[in-house]
């Protein structure tokens, strides 16, 4: 059976991409974001995972308000970036993981989810930026399934609910026939507002509440209604759902993880940035 | 009836009813050749995507918070201000009265709250 190794979280901020573009990483205003990153890869080159499962959600390139699916999960051979708009460079492609894809769509349709399935699906920065942020050299090493959370238009799925598709996802991975090394990550937050006169807000403490539980205590933010996550986190911190999902994914694969590294930098454009890595021991 | 956020408009059922031409000649602007097309004539593109009068005065002001009461919602109107090249802390400056300079020190000050 496949073996779950861990989960990685880290923001997607677009303009992230901008600054990987012109090498900006020790500049003084990006560099306690790109900081982040070493101890992690580190660990990365160590355990070298083969296949990964991304929980993020679509900023409007792949999916519109005409079909807007709650829970989506990719099952195409190659997934592409393309242009969104407002002028960030496109990424190249990357290899989709078939097998692992129907088997988390089997199995997730098993335990009652009833999930989107797409056979064609345009990944944006929320997709590719963290394998560029993780695997910056280079062909990415990895395969991707990645798994879309609705966080566009309400009513948004609740914390509880992602939690158990995390976990669901996180059984599905382990019960995979093969002897690939899995790991599973959240692409999105912390606490932001882009929109209304709120815009700019930031709730460091609370973030930071987030962060540790994830570590020790991961069903903590599942007791927050949708509206209580927006009020704490901002509207579009409300993507902190994908690290619940991650987190809630590694409950399948061990009792405990072991908190490999962590960084919170505020800001990045509008956002508190995180990122982190947890070992399933 | 529960209780508001100050200063936020989920983006629920009614507004994404309310801005769907809003929202849906925003979310064209991922190709460039509508891009283009936006900007040599943006009456005509509004009225092909068949934009209601608040919404097209909201298109013509570039003020956000109007936007989003048209039904606008932020993901896809990034894509608008993209065409204009402002980023998310030139809209944040619009949106709350401030310069870009003090919304900066806004998010900064965030650090020590």
């Amino acid at each position: 059976m496949a073996q779950l190794i861990g989960g990685l979280g880290t923001s997607h901020i677009p303009a992230i991409g901008g600054a990987i573009h012109k090498g900006l990483q020790q500049d003084p205003y990006w560099k306690p974001f790109f900081d982040g990153f070493p101890p992690i890869r580190a660990w990365l080159g160590e355990t070298r995972p083969d296949v990964v499962v991304m929980f993020y959600n679509d900023h409007g390139l792949n999916f519109f308000l005409d079909k807007m699916p709650t829970f989506a999960v990719g099952a195409a051979p190659q997934y592409c970036n393309a242009d969104e708009g407002w002028g960030i460079p496109t990424l190249p492609p990357f290899k989709g993981e078939l097998d692992l894809s129907w088997h988390i769509i089997n199995t997730l349709v098993d335990k009652e989810f009833d999930i989107v399935t797409c056979q064609e699906m345009l990944v944006d920065h929320a997709c590719t930026l963290p394998l560029k942020l993780f695997w910056p050299e280079g062909d990415c090493p990895v395969t991707v399934v990645p798994v879309c959370i609705n966080t566009v238009q309400f009513p948004l799925p609740k914390a509880s609910r992602v939690y158990a598709m995390g976990k669901a996802v996180g059984e599905a991975i382990r019960s995979w026939d093969s002897n690939k090394k899995v790991a599973v990550i959240a692409s999105g937050g912390l606490s932001h507002q882009l929109d209304g006169e709120r815009a700019g807000f930031i709730n460091k403490a609370f973030d930071l509440q987030f962060i540790d539980s994830l570590e020790s205590n991961p069903e903590w933010a599942t007791q927050f209604s949708i509206h209580e996550i927006v009020e704490k986190a901002g509207t579009q911190g409300v993507e902190l759902l994908q690290w619940l999902a991650m987190r809630a994914a590694l409950t399948a694969a061990a009792p405990k993880v072991r908190r490999v590294h962590s960084n919170y930098h505020i800001p990045i454009s509008n956002t508190a940035t995180a990122v982190m890595a947890l070992e399933a021991v | 009836m529960r209780k508001t956020i100050p200063g936020t408009t989920p983006f629920d059922g009614d507004m994404a009813q309310k801005g769907y031409a809003l929202n849906k000649m925003c979310f064209s602007f991922n190709h460039q050749a509508n891009r283009d097309a936006f900007v040599a004539d943006p009456e005509a593109y509004m009225q092909q995507y068949g934009l209601n009068n608040e919404q097209a005065e909201a298109i013509r002001s570039k003020q956000v918070l109007a936007l989003i009461a048209a039904g606008g919602n932020a993901y896809y109107l990034a894509k608008f201000a993209g065409i204009f090249g402002l980023d998310m802390q030139d809209i944040g400056a619009q949106q709350t009265g401030m310069t870009k300079e003090q919304f900066k020190a806004k998010l900064v000050a965030a650090n020590h709250s």
